[in-house]
């Protein structure tokens, strides 16, 4: 199987601190993957490197074989943990922004997604509540046709009606040969949804499975394994 | 609505036995066209590649068959369908059973208890 993702010996120091740590990693296209751990275990320094915004301190990251680059940021679409979109811009305003960074942004999906959620698109962002701004940021983000989507807790801030709102829309616009990175630390919400985790914790990486092989040789679900292996 | 799984059995699994279940009691019916992978996989909030394995265990008992241009149907073959029911069934008295077993009743017992519990000819239900 080909795989759009390839880290080796990845490590990132902040100071004293040891974010990444030695890092092997391999994914597969076509996957929704879970990154999992407890805060302040490395998740978001990893989408970040992978992302091309952050320098690692050693190792190697290939996305679809190409160095992280220029190149390769024309094939992630990027969800950052928070929101970017200046007060001031209308719904519509976002949308020509993207259009014009993406080549990939496909603007009908965008609209079509956006009327569904009755958002107006003559509305400033400063006028959208947080959880509305978030869906907006992430129908941004899946309006591309991107490789590969990072997603860095799309579901952290909303409730749990607007969750499963926001599980459909990556489920329903995913195409077969993109990969969906996901890293959230609500597993109950989003194990239905993953074909792979994994266990990220203080730098390293401690598991990386399928989620129907926990099930089927633990007899566990995700959030149950992961209770386990992070207990406090 | 999203469709409800338990925690200790693979998803695909259950999906399996949710669609089985809707062939069995005729929700889905003979020769009718399922939904789409991704539009199954929406219902019921999972991984459309989840959706695809469990469709692809459906074929393999043959509750399901692909055409190529009409995309996925129940079968419209009686003999998988009964096949389907009768191992079905027989699963579900042998749960019972064992339940039963686990209380303390003997087969005899449960045989009569089973006998007593059937509504008689003109009845509605046994307390009504």
């Amino acid at each position: 199987m080909q795989s759009i993702l390839e880290v080796r010996a990845l490590s990132k120091r902040y100071g004293s601190t040891l974010a990444l740590n030695n890092v092997d990693l391999t994914l597969p296209k076509g996957k929704i993957i879970g990154l999992l751990g407890p805060n302040g275990s490395g998740k978001t320094t990893l989408l970040k490197i992978v992302a091309g915004l952050l320098t690692p301190t050693n190792g190697i990251v290939l996305v679809d074989n190409q160095p992280v680059g220029e190149g390769t940021k024309a094939l992630i679409s990027y969800l950052p943990e928070r929101t970017y979109l200046p007060d001031w811009m209308t719904v519509d305003d976002c949308l020509d922004y993207f259009a014009d960074f993406y080549a990939d942004f496909d603007m009908a999906r965008a609209r079509e997604m956006l009327t569904r959620l009755n958002v107006p698109a003559n509305k400033r962002m400063k006028q959208l509540s947080k959880g509305t701004r978030e869906k907006m940021q992430l129908v941004l983000v899946m309006s591309r046709r991107a490789k590969l989507y990072l997603l860095d807790e799309p579901i952290g801030g909303v409730d749990p009606a607007t969750r499963d709102y926001i599980l459909d829309t990556i489920i329903g616009n995913y195409d077969n040969e993109a990969t969906i990175l996901i890293s959230t630390h609500l597993i109950a919400d989003v194990e239905k949804v993953l074909d792979e985790f994994l266990f990220l914790k203080e730098g390293v990486i401690t598991m990386h499975d399928t989620t129907d092989n926990v099930r089927e040789t633990q007899g566990k679900s995700l959030d149950e394994l992961f209770r386990e292996v992070f207990r406090c | 609505m999203a469709w409800q799984f338990n925690s200790n059995r693979p998803i695909y699994q259950q999906i399996v036995d949710e669609i089985e279940m809707r062939i069995l009691n005729g929700t889905y019916e003979m020769g009718m066209r399922l939904p789409s992978v991704r539009d199954l996989a929406v219902m019921a909030a999972v991984n459309p590649n989840t959706m695809q394995r469990a469709l692809a265990e459906l074929e393999e008992m043959g509750l399901v068959t692909t055409q190529r241009n009409t995309g996925r149907t129940v079968t419209t073959d009686e003999t998988s369908v009964s096949r389907a029911r009768d191992s079905k069934a027989d699963l579900l008295v042998e749960t019972f059973m064992m339940q039963m077993k686990a209380l303390g009743l003997s087969r005899k017992e449960v045989l009569d208890r089973l006998a007593k519990g059937e509504p008689k000819e003109g009845e509605h239900a046994v307390n009504s």
